[in-house]
């Protein structure tokens, strides 16, 4: 981590509480996320780490049953009040799930698509915004030629990198990552962190992840959780050398989890 | 080689040979139906049989009338039933879920699912055709639709939630509408299995004679207009079948080719589809 680096902090997570139903999933969870860098939620399953990714999205309002309490401040607004605009949220707010999940259309519809929803660009500006995205998201090689093909027809990692790119194509401030290469094998998933790595530079990134390799090589800090609980978050080499909670020492050297 | 195992194989053999000899009964009755059919049936393909309207018994005659007819009003009853069946099932798979409401929609759809097609006769008869007089194309229409909307329901909702979760999200988490996601992704991902569907419905409906009786009735002339009584396949079928005349039932043969083939042809061309979504 740069020192010299102006730190902003992007995204405030404050006394967050998360249910399903009446089950609590997260325990005033206190988390700030820092533009520019990596974050990493690490931790055994069910801890509580996807469930928190979701939240910054609001993906959890598409159903019922599922609610938060605290406070999430993004750029200073908190986005859990009532009535806020979901859509326009996401639109800043972008996510890439564990599995690739491209649309049923072409290559370049499948950029263009989130595109067309806020925005009407000429054809010409289209094709420079569609190809801009596929170059940020390290793709546009493989597919220059076959944009017309169906977004289906590429390989896994190319997928998952397809959908990066149209993430990136509407222009988010955050990028949420879910498990993005626990379907990939380890060539895709060595570009796709390469790519993280890139994207940095330009936006706010959260990663969660099963795999502490992954964690240790991309993020700049991290966040150990366990049972909903926030049991430590710090600078990332400093984590994963000399952890402050025992529990922590426990996950990354392997003793659980 | 022990007596059990002994015991066993034999038990296993039994089984066998009776699966097998109740698949040949099965086949061999269908066999015979479609062979004495397609045997009957095709001795009175000719040319007039799609350029004349029914005869008088005794006269030159073919089935344009009926051919047009049972198209017209299967026609009305798609165009009318697959948006209604389309959105009713949109709604139990994407909205409506577990609720209760749309637990007594889709328990209710299930009834008519199976109601008995002379039942839909009935019930069109009594609201459409003693109030107005008189039967009519159009009536038997509404009849079809009522049948295609529960086909169609139960298809539309099987195959939306064949759509995986996380694609809905995806679209979702680019901040698109709720009714946008559905429309243009979760659509398209289910189009084949829901155009099956309509096709499906369209098979079910073009054998259906009950609730054309009650409805469009029958009509020996040529007549395009929806408001009087309507010729159909089914119908005529029905009636020269029963008939003591040798070409009338004749003509009743070919006609029940004719939507054999008809219902045959859908089914495979909905079977290739849903084959080749994979």
């Amino acid at each position: 981590m740069t020192e010299n680096k102006n730190i902003v902090e992007k995204i405030s997570i404050k006394k967050l509480d998360f249910y399903y139903g009446n089950s609590r999933a997260l325990k005033q969870v206190t988390l700030p996320l820092y533009q520019n860098m990596v974050t990493a939620f690490i931790g055994p399953s069910g801890c509580g780490k996807s469930t928190l990714l979701r939240v910054l999205n609001r993906m959890y309002d598409l159903y019922p049953n599922q609610h938060a309490e605290g406070e999430v401040l993004f750029e200073g607004e908190n986005i859990l009040v009532p009535g806020l605009d979901l859509n326009l949220l996401r639109a800043r707010i972008g996510m890439v799930f564990q599995k690739p999940t491209p649309f049923p259309m072409t290559i370049y519809e499948n950029i263009s698509f989130g595109i067309k929803l806020y925005e009407s660009l000429p054809k010409s500006e289209m094709d420079g915004r569609v190809e801009d995205s596929l170059r940020r998201a390290a793709i546009w090689d493989e597919v220059k030629d076959k944009l017309g093909q169906s977004g289906l027809s590429l390989s896994g990692g190319q997928q998952q990198r397809l959908c990066i790119a149209r993430t990136v194509a509407i222009r988010p401030d955050v990028i949420l990552f879910d498990e993005p290469c626990s379907a990939l094998d380890p060539i895709s998933t060595a570009k796709i962190e390469e790519l993280i790595d890139e994207l940095k530079s330009e936006y706010t990134i959260v990663i969660v992840t099963h795999n502490m390799q992954q964690a240790a090589r991309v993020s700049e800090k991290t966040a150990f959780m366990y049972l909903g609980e926030l049991i430590e978050f710090d600078d990332t080499s400093k984590m994963f050398t000399s952890p402050g909670d025992k529990r922590t020492q426990d996950y990354i050297t392997g003793r659980f989890g | 080689m022990n007596a059990l195992y002994r015991y066993r194989r034999t038990r296993n053999q039994v089984w066998m040979a009776l699966s097998f000899i109740s698949t040949i009964i099965g086949l061999g009755i269908l066999t015979l139906i479609l062979g004495g059919l397609f045997w009957k049936g095709i001795s009175g393909f000719h040319s007039g049989l799609f350029t004349q309207m029914t005869p008088p018994p005794g006269g030159e005659g073919g089935l344009l009338n009926p051919i047009v007819g049972s198209l017209l009003m299967t026609f009305i009853g798609v165009l009318l039933g697959a948006p209604v069946g389309v959105m009713a099932g949109t709604y139990l798979a994407e909205y409506g879920d577990k609720s209760a409401l749309a637990s007594i929609v889709r328990f209710i759809n299930d009834v008519l699912l199976s109601a008995p097609s002379i039942i839909i006769g009935l019930f069109v008869y009594q609201v459409m055709v003693a109030p107005l007089g008189h039967f009519s194309g159009f009536a038997g229409g509404v009849a079809l639709a009522l049948i295609v909307i529960p086909v169609v329901v139960r298809t539309t909702e099987d195959m939306l939630r064949l759509v995986p979760v996380p694609l809905r999200e995806a679209a979702s988490s680019l901040g698109m509408p709720r009714s946008f996601v559905i429309r243009k992704v979760v659509y398209r991902a289910a189009r084949t299995g829901m155009v099956t569907g309509i096709l499906l419905a369209v098979a079910r409906v073009s054998g259906e004679t009950a609730p054309l009786m009650f409805t469009a009735l029958n009509n020996q002339f040529w007549s395009t207009d929806l408001s009087q009584p309507m010729a159909s396949l089914p119908a005529v079928i029905f009636q020269f079948a029963l008939s003591p005349y040798k070409d009338w039932q004749q003509l009743a043969w070919s006609g029940a080719l004719l939507i054999t083939l008809t219902v045959l042809t859908l089914s495979i061309v909905s079977r290739a589809l849903t084959s080749s979504r994979t």
